[in-house]
């Protein structure tokens, strides 16, 4: 189980390899594109704003090694930003491109709830998974890396965006903040992101890296 | 769909003194308690959403000594966890974020110099920027509170409602409200000041000082609180994180299982 994480100049990196080391992944932390380019599962975590994830990404001249290992079907989990990175843009701070490996747009959380009261931004809760409304509300997370948790189990979020993915399809988890729907975590192929931090979200966020660790290796 | 209860995060505060947890009585008078990362760990153990370190003397080093047992807790700890205390620059931030740590509570520097708290969010995001209010009570402010710092000590001459509203335009991306008045006591929050800062702003807020049971929490949350920090209750044994959130859900506030 060898684990690469990418180092971009921005995140709490140390909390993601601690919590992928408790579950038993050999991780290597880097910001070398060949070391991307020979990984066997990828992480990309991340605080902090889009653009300066992206700039950082592209200075390091990482999207294209982190595009190939997508297209090769290799294993590539988004954490919280770096979920967000996944997209094909984001609005933060002005429009600016992400990585393009899931369809989709990031959005600012409203600053009202579906009632139209006031709700806070960022929004910052321990908050329940739900499988996408397009699958089985008991059985929706089944063959990927969210397969051990329970809908109705709670992570970790902290974030003032939110992905809007551009097909159901690509909607796997969801959670409700102020009576409306956000994505929570979203897919396509190889590639999954998180909107919610695995690492800090317990027992429940452990099991999610175990399984994202023990898929990698097929 | 239906609306869920206003939700609750239960956060514990560990004032660290000299690698000691302590506690005082309006932030004076402190007793060692023993070792925070023991604290930390049963905390986690039973279910806590949260930690929040303060170094409660860092103040007088003019640094923040926490590196070493913020370290420690992100071993073991798989939860956010805030840390406050003399931390005076953005490298003090990236420092303290580099050892583990998600966020950082600032309060005496942003008082002195308030463009830190622009230069915080800039430089990790404002959901990094805690900005950090120590709130007195005092007839000479439009709210009626005043912003302390070094420990309720020294008086800034902000009001407390306005300099909260300033943090966040600033950039804070949330708010640690504590009161003097009430810390430490054990005997219910200052709900007139949780209802006048949560009214203020549109960032999250947590709020602390006086939780002595989980009624306290429960009233601190329907007087606008997003989050309670507890030290008093928990640190003397008095009741479990599972009991306090069994009284938080029993009062009709949602947390986290």
């Amino acid at each position: 189980m060898k684990v690469t994480v990418i180092d971009y100049g921005l995140s709490n990196l140390l909390s993601v390899c601690h919590a992928l080391e408790h579950c038993g992944a050999e991780v290597l932390l880097t910001s070398r594109p060949q070391d991307v380019l020979a990984s066997q599962a990828l992480v990309l975590p991340g605080v902090g704003a889009f653009r300066d994830g992206m700039a950082g990404l592209e200075r390091l001249g990482l999207i294209d090694p982190i595009r190939r290992k997508a297209g090769e079907g290799t294993p590539l989990l988004g954490i919280c930003l770096g979920m967000q990175m996944l997209f094909d843009e984001s609005e933060e701070f002005g429009v600016h491109k992400g990585l393009g490996l899931i369809p989709g747009r990031v959005v600012r959380i409203p600053d009202t709830d579906a009632d139209g009261s006031p709700q806070r931004v960022p929004h910052i809760s321990w908050q329940k998974l739900i499988p996408a409304e397009h699958l089985d509300q008991e059985t929706g997370f089944a063959g990927t890396a969210l397969a051990g948790v329970r809908p109705g189990q709670e992570c970790y979020f902290i974030h003032s965006y939110e992905a809007k993915p551009g097909a159901e399809e690509y909607r796997l988890a969801d959670t409700v903040y102020g009576g409306r729907r956000i994505c929570a975590a979203a897919r396509c192929g190889s590639v999954l992101g998180v909107q919610f931090h695995p690492e800090k979200s317990g027992p429940v966020g452990l099991e999610i890296l175990r399984s994202f660790a023990q898929f990698t290796n097929g | 769909m239906e609306r869920p209860h206003k939700k609750i995060r239960l956060i514990a505060r560990l004032d660290v003194k000299d690698e000691n947890l302590v506690k005082g009585i309006q932030l004076e008078g402190l007793r060692k308690l023993g070792d925070p990362n023991a604290f930390a760990r049963r905390y986690y153990e039973e279910g806590i959403d949260e930690l929040l370190y303060i170094d409660i003397v860092a103040s007088l080093y003019n640094r923040n000594n926490l590196s070493n047992i913020v370290r420690r807790t992100v071993d073991e700890v798989y939860i956010p966890v805030c840390v406050g205390g003399g931390l005076r620059s953005v490298e003090d931030v990236r420092a303290i974020l580099s050892m583990g740590a998600d966020k950082a509570a600032v309060n005496t520097a942003a008082i002195k110099r308030p463009e830190l708290i622009t230069e915080i969010a800039e430089a990790f995001g404002s959901q990094c920027m805690v900005l950090s209010i120590q709130a007195k009570r005092s007839h000479s402010m439009p709210s009626g509170w005043e912003a302390y710092y070094d420990n309720g000590r020294a008086h800034s001459g902000y009001d407390v409602v306005e300099w909260a509203r300033r943090g966040q335009q600033l950039g804070a991306g949330e708010i640690l409200l504590t009161s003097v008045d009430c810390e430490g006591l054990q005997d219910g929050m200052d709900l007139d000041l949780i209802h006048a800062v949560t009214q203020a702003v549109t960032v999250p807020v947590i709020c602390g000082g006086g939780v002595g049971c989980g009624d306290d929490i429960v009233d601190a949350a329907r007087a606008g609180a997003d989050a309670v920090a507890c030290a008093a209750v928990l640190h003397y044994g008095k009741e479990t994180v599972q009991e306090l959130k069994e009284e938080i859900r029993e009062g009709g506030v949602e947390v986290r299982a």
